[in-house]
């Protein structure tokens, strides 16, 4: 089987489009990205950074999402 | 707060919560929930139109909308109740946590809801429906309004109802509340489900296989395992893939994505922050220009109700007392509603465009550097016209560590009540002054105090950050929300809300005060015979409490410079800053009609001397001065609200010390270097 490639959100070109595999870590942070609809399976498409680098701007289910690079990079993802 | 020590005690409330009293016995409670941006408020006002009041909620400081609405002509109106948006039930911030309390009955004083109207947008479908999965687990019938119908047949977004009504189990009826249809069937929806004594349908989507009879509260307090939370949140997202499936099909979500294409421009990289310069500096120019000539109006109004009360009432103490304590004091503050109100309007209109959450999004990073949310920044923003509205815009802040954070330092932006001080200092001691021989020496000064205060604000956030208020940095997982032009009856209504609960909060607090501090210039009274009546005023004035005070304390101000009657002046201008002008009048004997531009009282600080012979008012002075109003903790309304919203008297109070001590300490570094560096 051929393995896929794993990386975080945080390390998604903006413009690209990303496949969530899973949401690690625990406590509120990961639990609210999930209830906003970020759960294994569902397609994101990282729009853009702010201007200083940081947040991020990332679309999925209809409506756009900003959140931090350290809260992208507990969001595992493939391409 | 009141609601954070109840989480432990789950599964007190009985299943449809009215079985304590018959239906009967009280009008039906029906609370309309959604996400934030769904249209809730805009369903509301449309069910009850003008019958609608707006309270608090007990011991809390979020706004509680509530109104009547005649649902049927058979029965009493029902209490509709406009709750704040919240994406889920387990949420975390002020507003989620409240709207939670209130759907789940556990808020003191307000029984569980008869029925929920859930509010679903019908261009965001899928995340709009996970709030609703958790609202059907809660044993209370929900009806669906499916809103911005308009906006989903505009891109072609087809939504089978039938389909969604069938596999959610509950009626779905579509609204267009702006051209007012699908009101009638909302309505039809609601009796039915009341009238026929329907039972909730509640079943259990985020857990398959739980024992249904378990009440839905306690599994989701008892399930904070992680593992077990996200699948239930899985399970959740899961059903909804299938009910949208069935009800939408496939469908290109990005297709007329409006606010993206705006948004290439207003979150550019760098014309992004530009844009958002402009925007700030417009609203601000604004409030001062259009606020102008309501706050003379009002300051005449208030001067000419006084002079009608002093005219019409027998003389004494009772009318000095409603003059000069009450009229005076609260029309002080009062005259500063024009620019608030103005404050509010803007902020409304950020907000509902949808372009405040931009602005967090540009400014979040520099926010973060000092350990602030980039939610604070509007909070911020709105200081340097009033602290007031500043302080309640902080409730979107959902950490309650950085909402303090930011509460505590907003006073420090230079605030509108100051600019009378600064120009005052400026006028009498740098005017016409030049460096590099055109830049005016006043303008250099006011944007030092502008500065001064933030950064002091961002070094006292650093520090709280790093010790009372410590906490790990704050999640920042915001929605852009689309842009809409915003409308005009909702923005007009949060504006004069607001202004209203400020008037509320603030208003016997500020009475409190007035009436005291009136008191303090009042009593003893003085019965030297007197040449003339401002001289009358004066002596008043130094045999006063106030003035004894201002005598008791010269020791302590004289290293900053000041003598005893700058001493009364700031005691007098611990009601509201600006006092501090009407204050030095009385005690420089000018008489009361002066402002910071009139030259008689210019003069008189110009010319003031000490016992000895030796110049009272120097340059160093007036800046010691400024740096301490840019500092101090000196407006009681702001503490008033400080106080309402954090729902103690500890967080004022800390505010008013801490701040008071950073402002005699630099205005004594200013002073004593200044004199170090041989400047006078
Ligand atoms: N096009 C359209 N706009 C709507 C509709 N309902 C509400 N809005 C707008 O959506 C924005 C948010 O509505 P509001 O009622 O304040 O939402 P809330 O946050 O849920 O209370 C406002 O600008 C409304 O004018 C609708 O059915 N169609
Ligand atoms: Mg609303």
């Amino acid at each position: 089987m051929e393995k896929i490639k794993v990386l975080t959100l945080a390390d998604v070109a903006a413009g690209t489009k990303a496949k969530v595999l899973r949401v690690s870590g625990s406590g509120p942070v990961p639990k609210r990205l999930m209830e906003m609809g970020i759960v294994p399976g569902v397609w994101i498409r990282v729009v853009k950074s702010a201007p200083f680098g940081d947040p991020i701007e990332v679309r999925l289910r209809g409506y756009s999402l900003a959140m931090r690079r350290n809260e992208a990079e507990s969001i595992e993802v493939t391409e | 707060m009141s609601f954070d020590t109840k989480e432990n005690t789950p599964g007190t409330v009985p299943a449809n919560g009215h079985s304590d009293t018959t239906p009967e016995a009280r009008p039906l409670l029906i609370a309309i929930a959604g996400n934030p941006n769904a249209g809730k408020t805009t369903l509301f006002n449309a069910l009850t139109g003008l019958r609608q009041k707006v309270a608090n909620y007990p011991g809390v400081t979020v706004e509680r909308k509530e109104g009547n609405w005649k649902f049927d002509p058979g029965r009493p109106a029902a209490r509709l109740i406009d709750l704040p948006g919240l994406y889920s039930l387990d949420a975390t911030s002020l507003d989620e946590r409240l709207a939670r309390e209130v759907l789940t009955g556990r808020l003191p004083g307000l029984p569980k809801p008869d029925l929920i109207i859930a509010v679903v947008d019908a261009t965001n479908l899928e995340r709009n429906l996970y709030l609703v999965t958790q609202l059907i687990e809660y044993n209370i019938p929900v009806v669906i309004a499916l809103t911005m119908v308009d906006l989903a047949e505009k891109r072609d977004l087809k939504i089978d109802v039938e389909k969604l009504r069938s596999m959610l189990r509950i009626p779905v009826v579509r609204v267009r509340t702006r051209e007012k249809t699908g009101l009638s069937e909302i309505t039809e929806a609601v009796r039915g489900v009341i009238l026929e004594e329907r039972e909730a349908d509640a079943f259990w989507i985020g857990n398959a296989g739980i024992d249904a009879s378990q009440q839905a509260d306690e599994i989701h307090l008892s399930l904070s395992d992680d593992e077990a939370a996200n699948r239930q949140i899985f399970a959740r997202y899961k059903f909804i893939s299938d009910v949208y499936q069935a009800s939408v099909g496939t469908f290109d979500t990005e297709r007329a994505n409006f606010s993206e294409k705006i948004d290439k421009i207003l979150t550019h990289r760098f014309f992004g922050l530009l844009i958002l310069i402009a925007i700030l500096l417009l609203v601000f120019q604004t409030i001062f220009t259009w606020a102008a000539l309501p706050m003379d109006l009002l300051d005449q109004g208030f001067g000419a109700l006084g002079e009608t009360a002093r005219a019409s009432m027998p003389e004494g103490i009772l009318t000095d007392l409603v003059v000069d304590g009450i009229i005076a004091g609260v029309g002080g503050v009062l005259v500063f509603l024009p620019q608030i109100l103005l404050l509010f309007l803007f902020i409304s209109i950020l907000e509902d465009t949808g372009y405040m959450a931009r602005a967090a999004f540009l400014l979040d990073k520099l926010m973060s550097r000092v350990g602030l949310h980039g939610k604070a920044f509007l909070p911020l923003m709105s200081s340097f016209a009033c602290a007031i509205p500043g302080i309640m815009a902080t409730r979107t802040i959902e950490n309650k560590r950085d909402r303090l954070a930011t509460i505590l330092i907003a006073p420090f932006m230079s605030c509108s009540a100051r600019l009378p001080v600064y120009a005052l200092m400026i006028a009498a001691f740098f005017a016409g002054q030049t460096v590099f021989g055109f830049i005016s020496v006043g303008a250099v000064l006011m944007l030092a105090m502008y500065s001064l205060g933030i950064a002091v604000a961002i070094a006292v956030a650093f520090l709280l950050k790093k010790t009372i208020l410590k906490s790990p940095p704050p999640p920042f997982v915001m929605e852009l929300p689309p842009y809409r032009i915003p409308n005009l009856r909702t923005v007009i209504q949060n504006m004069l809300t607001r202004a209203w609960l400020f008037l509320k909060r603030a208003g016997t607090v500020i009475l409190a005060i007035s009436i005291i501090l009136w008191a303090l210039m009042y009593f003893p009274r003085s019965q030297a015979p007197v040449a003339d009546e401002s001289t009358a005023a004066r002596v008043q004035l130094e045999n006063s409490f106030a003035g004894r005070l201002g005598q008791t304390i010269e020791p302590v101000i004289s290293p900053l410079g000041y003598d005893w009657k700058i001493g009364v002046a700031i005691i007098a201008s611990f009601a509201a800053r600006e006092v501090l002008v009407s204050t030095l009048s009385i005690i420089y004997n000018v008489g009361e009609e002066e402002n910071e531009e009139s030259p008689t009282l210019i003069g008189a600080i110009r010319g003031a001397h000490d016992s000895g012979g030796a110049k009272v008012w120097t340059p160093l002075t007036a800046l010691s001065l400024m740096v301490f109003f840019v500092l101090a903790m000196q407006c009681m309304s702001t503490l008033a609200v400080v106080r309402r919203e954090t729902n103690s008297w500890g967080w004022p109070i800390f505010m008013f010390v801490y701040m008071t001590v950073i402002a005699y300490a630099a205005a004594f570094a200013t002073f004593q270097g200044g004199k170090l560096l041989g400047f006078s």
